[in-house]
């Protein structure tokens, strides 16, 4: 019998012995049907649909302590619990629109190990009742989905698809379904509004999509890495699974590592790892071995993490103490040669974009925060701008209709909270 | 492309969903495709396909960042100069771009019609900056010369 994918203790740290979820970088070829199947692929879902009742694969996934890997961290197997059992009509959407600057690991997947992740949403489906299925994959992913599409196709061949599968009285269909252009789609109601057609704009919560979802049908919404976790801890079983990470964050996550770094990229690693191994081990540090002067752990969205500390954890917990909330594990490295409110004010014209209209505190907030950075970056700075930011944030704060609102404030406020001097050196002289 | 061709294609779409609203999206793509704009006769065409008003397909072409009412050049180039990229040169790479093709420095067509070029937000590829779209096709890991190899090939192509 082959042996399970396990961690080894090097001096203090534990590593993973192989690849759960990025596959393909131990399996070649893994991205199609013939050798995922020769190498596990879809024994998690032949187990569930031969020896588990729906409920039980929900209880595995919430006994493996996984959450939503999107981003808001909720944990997977009681949002699943949350669809009424009675429903007769559910649907499960995956959420591929992966537009949050500094993420790229939804796409590994999809190109790498997609049946993983079909298998991972087939067992949701299963879980929940639900015998439609939809990948939301943002606009731009238009060239990776012809990929996909020929996945799902294997997999009705397979017949891991479709009526009856396996000869039981499971079926489901998957169709895949492009955004066009909106990082707001992202959002699971927004998504949801663009999915039926219409304006990809939030809806007001609750009701949540587990009550009123898609077509107003009750809904898991679950980003591609959280269903890729599902067939492994299904077929290996939730102890498996809690071997990897912390007591409170278990399991593994990808961290995606970009700016000022030697080696970025998509690094699979158990949660709670220090930050040493992903920014040295894995990245190289930052290039000519300059200092870091600050990270954002969750891309455009993040509070800012001032400074390095190599012992710092990588699990919710610590990041949240920290200040800076590790949501999607997006790590943009800032060295000492970096700008500060130059680097603000690129994520801040990002908001800026992405704000869908609304509602006016986002619409208006950003567009001025937009303004004043500009200013800032021009040497045309007016005596109080700092102040002014900060201003424009604390009326934004707590009146945006959903999170991207929030998620604008966050950079700029603890940026300006951490490293004000960098923005004072751009008020002009004499003018303070 | 024909009326004909655009309700085949969409009968294949309009399978997947309850509702016909939902293939607004896919509509739009599969009008906007060959020419890289839509024209005021395909809104009428999508709203028709779809039983949609013209108004609420409006909405969803202004609201939506890869439809556009414009013509483009044949080969739309989108830089993209988020933070990610910018921390790995985009931003000088996308000026180099634009100057050698003759642009100013904020993009645009060229006086061929062959190539715009515009800058986006992060396309999910920051770890192999600099990164492109080019009609949707990613190109990445660029360079000066590997982007002019690139250009040289579609002039080629016409
Ligand atoms: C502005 C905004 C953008 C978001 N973008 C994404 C995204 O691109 N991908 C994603 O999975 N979740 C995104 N989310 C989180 C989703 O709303 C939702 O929490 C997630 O898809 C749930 O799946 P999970 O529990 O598996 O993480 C975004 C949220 C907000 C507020
Ligand atoms: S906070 Fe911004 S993105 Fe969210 S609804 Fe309001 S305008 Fe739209
Ligand atoms: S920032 Fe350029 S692809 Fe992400």
């Amino acid at each position: 019998m082959q042996s399970l994918p396990g961690c080894v203790s090097k001096g203090d740290m534990a590593y993973l012995t192989e690849h759960i979820l990025l596959r393909h970088r131990d399996v070649p070829g893994i991205k199609t049907i013939d050798v995922y199947m020769a190498h596990g692929g879809y024994q998690a879902l032949d187990k569930a649909l031969n020896t588990l009742q729906p409920a039980q694969v929900t209880e595995m996934v919430k006994a493996s302590g996984l959450r939503g890997r999107g981003g808001a961290s909720f944990p997977t197997g009681l949002k699943w619990s949350f669809i009424p059992k009675d429903a007769p009509t559910t649907y499960v959407v995956v959420n591929a629109d992966e537009s949050e600057p500094g993420t790229f690991k939804d796409r590994e997947i999809i190109e790498g190990n997609p049946h993983q992740l079909l298998e991972g949403t087939a067992l949701c489906a299963y879980a929940i009742g639900a015998c439609v299925a939809y990948i939301y994959g943002r606009g731009e992913f238009r060239t990776l989905f012809v990929d996909l599409q020929r996945a799902i196709d294997e997999a009705y061949q397979a017949g891991w698809l479709g009526q009856n599968i396996r000869g039981s009285n499971f079926s489901l269909d998957i169709h895949l379904h492009l955004g066009a252009g909106a990082y707001i789609c992202g959002e699971e109601t927004a998504l949801l509004e663009s999915l039926e057609g219409k304006l990809g704009m939030p809806r007001a919560r609750p009701p949540f999509p587990t009550q009123y979802g898609l077509y107003g049908k009750p809904t898991v919404v679950n980003n591609v890495e959280t269903l890729a976790n599902v067939p492994p801890i299904v077929l290996h079983g939730p102890e498996w699974y809690r071997q990897f990470g912390t007591e409170q964050s278990p399991g593994v996550k990808i961290f995606c590592l970009s700016g000022c770094i030697n080696r970025p990229g998509n690094y699979e690693l158990s949660l709670g790892i220090p930050l040493r191994v992903l920014i040295e081990e894995c990245g190289g540090g930052a290039p000519e071995g300059r200092a870091i002067k600050a990270i954002l752990p969750s891309g455009a969205s993040s509070h800012l993490l001032p400074g390095y500390n190599p012992e710092l954890p990588l699990d919710y917990e610590s990041l949240q103490a920290a200040g800076a909330p590790l949501g999607s594990a997006s790590f943009i490295v800032l060295d000492e040669t970096v700008d500060i409110p130059w680097a603000i004010a690129k994520v801040t014209h990002f908001f800026k974009h992405e704000s869908c209209g609304k509602c006016t505190p986002c619409r208006e907030g950003t567009y001025w925060l937009e303004d004043v950075y500009r200013r800032l970056l021009n040497g045309r700075a007016w005596p109080g701008d700092v102040e002014l930011l900060l201003s424009i944030a604390e009326q934004m704060n707590g009146n945006c209709f959903c999170a991207l609102g929030e998620f604008a404030l966050c950079p700029v406020r603890s940026s300006i909270e951490h490293l004000r001097a960098e923005y004072e050196a751009h008020v002009p002289q004499g003018s303070r | 492309m024909t009326s004909q061709a655009f309700y085949e294609e969409l009968q294949g779409v309009l399978k997947k969903y309850p509702v016909k609203q939902s293939a607004v999206l896919e509509a739009l793509y599969i009008l906007q495709r060959d020419k890289n704009y839509l024209s005021d006769e395909d809104i009428h065409t999508a709203a028709e396909a779809l039983e949609m008003t013209v108004t609420e397909v409006q909405a969803i072409v202004g609201f939506y960042s890869l439809f556009r009412r414009q013509p483009t050049g044949k080969y739309l180039i989108q830089v993209c100069t988020d933070l990610p990229c910018a921390l790995r040169g985009a931003d000088a790479f996308y000026r180099r771009l634009c100057e050698r093709l003759g642009l100013p420095p904020e993009g645009g067509t060229t006086a061929d019609g062959l190539f715009t070029v515009e800058e986006v937000v992060c396309l999910a590829a920051c770890d192999r900056a600099p990164v492109a779209q080019i009609n949707l096709q990613y190109f990445e890991h660029l360079t000066d010369q590997a982007m002019d190899a690139v250009i040289a090939r579609l002039r080629e192509q016409g």
